[in-house]
């Protein structure tokens, strides 16, 4: 269960405790990029797990997010005040009727956000519980109308290594960090455009301001920080596929059987837990979504 | 160089990483994942300390500070704790003795094949480390047997590149100085 911080506190404690983190951020004791806005009207979703979330610190402190730099504190040290989240547009284009360009405020006025309480399988063979706060990819793509030809659905992160440190640093990756989906895996109902964790805004760390989230696959495949979507009709270039093709696979679904070159795959290490636990097929979601995978050999793809 | 202090004195700077280390776990300061920051700092004073003590040697001839020569035993001998704690970080913190699945790692898993190759190869130096040793074995044995320091530091080397996905800059330069410091090593047995 989840308590967010206005349940706890008095709302008028809480309202002036965060004036006066604004108040510390304008005299520049803070950087305003580590303020995270609280999300209201949150719908609860049934395909939320009921197992305990990992903490605000650790979710916020301990990820990849290879364009601040290659260490799991890196994204938590280098991201705030440097990713700027505004203005923030997405770009829609490819295979659909109603090619558009998306302002993040107005998308956050006009969406209905739930909480999802998700498991996420990093392919290193940790993981967490994350309540994540956004909406179904369905409900955001299905306004742009896609045709018979969209059959992936590509997926682009901002590339400014004015803002990204990183970038540089691994100059032998093809940049911008880009993934894919295949059309229904971007329509799965699990499949989520988030835009907070615990209630309130995503903190630049985490690929703010609005990132994939799609719990049955590896992490890497919630690609962070997205500027482009684009529907289209091949399959569709992605970043660690192009890195190592051997290693990251273009489904990348979470799998215990099928070993990665340098991890075993079937346990995992639970952030906050001690040794391993058994890694679950599709990280625990088969029953959403095997059937999207039925007849293909998972072996081959991978 | 030579007062009672300066011995002791070393072996304090050679653990002054597990302090560290045991600071920062006592403060919390280790992270989300403890365990696995925990591992890495270890292996990677482990190679530090390894690539120490292939360097004395070749320090020792260049310069000519003859009195380092007593240092090299130590230099290695604490190389091997570090690397027996960072495998007993990876059996017990990590894998929590599941044997099944570190014998499986060892086998399906390059990287931990090279790690756990380099480690058997140190065992029997460490063992073979004292004096009483050495004179049981003969020094030309002994040395024989010592040879094997060339083969584990470039493997451990080699497991840290093959563990990492990307950003091997580091890994790499581990390996670079082994190999010059093995180069060095060859050049000289050469001009003898």
């Amino acid at each position: 269960m989840l308590i967010r911080p206005s349940e706890i506190t008095d709302k008028s404690v809480y309202l002036s405790r965060r004036q006066l983190i604004a108040g510390a951020a304008a005299a520049g004791l803070l950087p305003s990029a580590l303020l995270a806005d609280p999300l209201s009207n949150l719908g609860k979703s049934p395909f939320s797990t009921d197992e305990k979330p990992n903490s605000l610190k650790d979710i916020t402190s301990y990820n990849n997010f290879y364009e601040f730099g290659l260490e799991k504190e890196d994204p938590s040290k280098y991201a705030p005040g440097r990713l700027k989240t505004r203005p923030w547009t997405i770009n829609v284009d490819g295979e659909c009727n109603k090619p558009g360009r998306v302002d993040i405020d107005g998308f956050l006025k006009e969406s209905r956000l739930e909480e999802r309480i998700y498991r996420h399988r990093c392919v290193e063979a940790w993981s967490m519980v994350i309540p994540w706060v956004g909406v179904p990819l369905s409900d955001f793509l299905k306004k742009f109308e896609p045709n018979s030809r969209a059959k992936y659905v590509s997926f682009t992160t901002l590339n400014d290594t004015s803002q990204m440190p990183g970038i540089r640093m691994l100059s032998s990756f093809s940049w911008p960090y880009r993934e894919g989906l295949r059309i229904d895996e971007a329509m799965h109902p699990l499949t989520l455009l988030a835009v907070g964790i615990y209630g309130e805004t995503l903190l630049p760390q985490n690929g703010a301001p609005i990132r994939l989230v799609v719990p049955w696959k590896y992490g890497f495949k919630s690609i962070k920080s997205i500027v482009a979507i684009s529907f289209t009709e091949t399959q569709p270039k992605t970043l660690w596929n192009q890195a190592a093709s051997n290693e990251y696979g273009f489904y990348s679904n979470v799998n215990p059987s099928v070993d990665h070159p340098r991890w075993s795959q079937a346990k995992e290490h639970r952030i906050g837990e001690f040794g391993r636990r058994p890694t679950l097929m599709f990280n625990g979601y088969a029953d959403q979504v095997a059937s999207l995978y039925s007849g293909m050999d998972l072996v081959k793809y991978f | 160089m030579t007062g009672k202090w300066v011995r002791p004195l070393a072996h304090l700077a050679c653990a002054i990483p597990l302090f560290w280390l045991a600071g920062e776990a006592a403060l919390d300061l280790l992270g989300a994942n403890p365990v696995e920051k925990g591992i890495r700092f270890l292996g990677d004073w482990a190679l530090k300390f390894l690539i120490l003590a292939l360097a004395v040697t070749p320090v020792r001839r260049w310069t000519g500070w003859n009195i380092l020569a007593g240092y090299r035993r130590m230099l290695g001998l604490w190389a091997f704790a570090y690397v027996v704690l960072h495998l007993f970080g990876y059996v017990v913190l990590d894998q929590y003795f599941d044997w099944q699945n570190i014998g499986h790692e060892i086998v399906k898993h390059k990287f931990i094949t090279a790690g756990m190759a380099a480690l058997t190869l140190l065992i029997p130096l460490a063992v073979t480390s004292t004096n009483g040793m050495i004179k049981r074995m003969g020094g030309r044995n002994w040395r024989r047997l010592h040879y094997a320091i060339y083969a584990a530091v470039p493997l451990a080397a080699v497991h840290y590149i093959w563990m990492v996905k990307a950003g091997i800059i580091q890994p790499l330069t581990y390996l670079a100085i082994t190999l010059l410091l093995l180069l060095s090593r060859a050049v000289y047995a050469r001009r003898q």
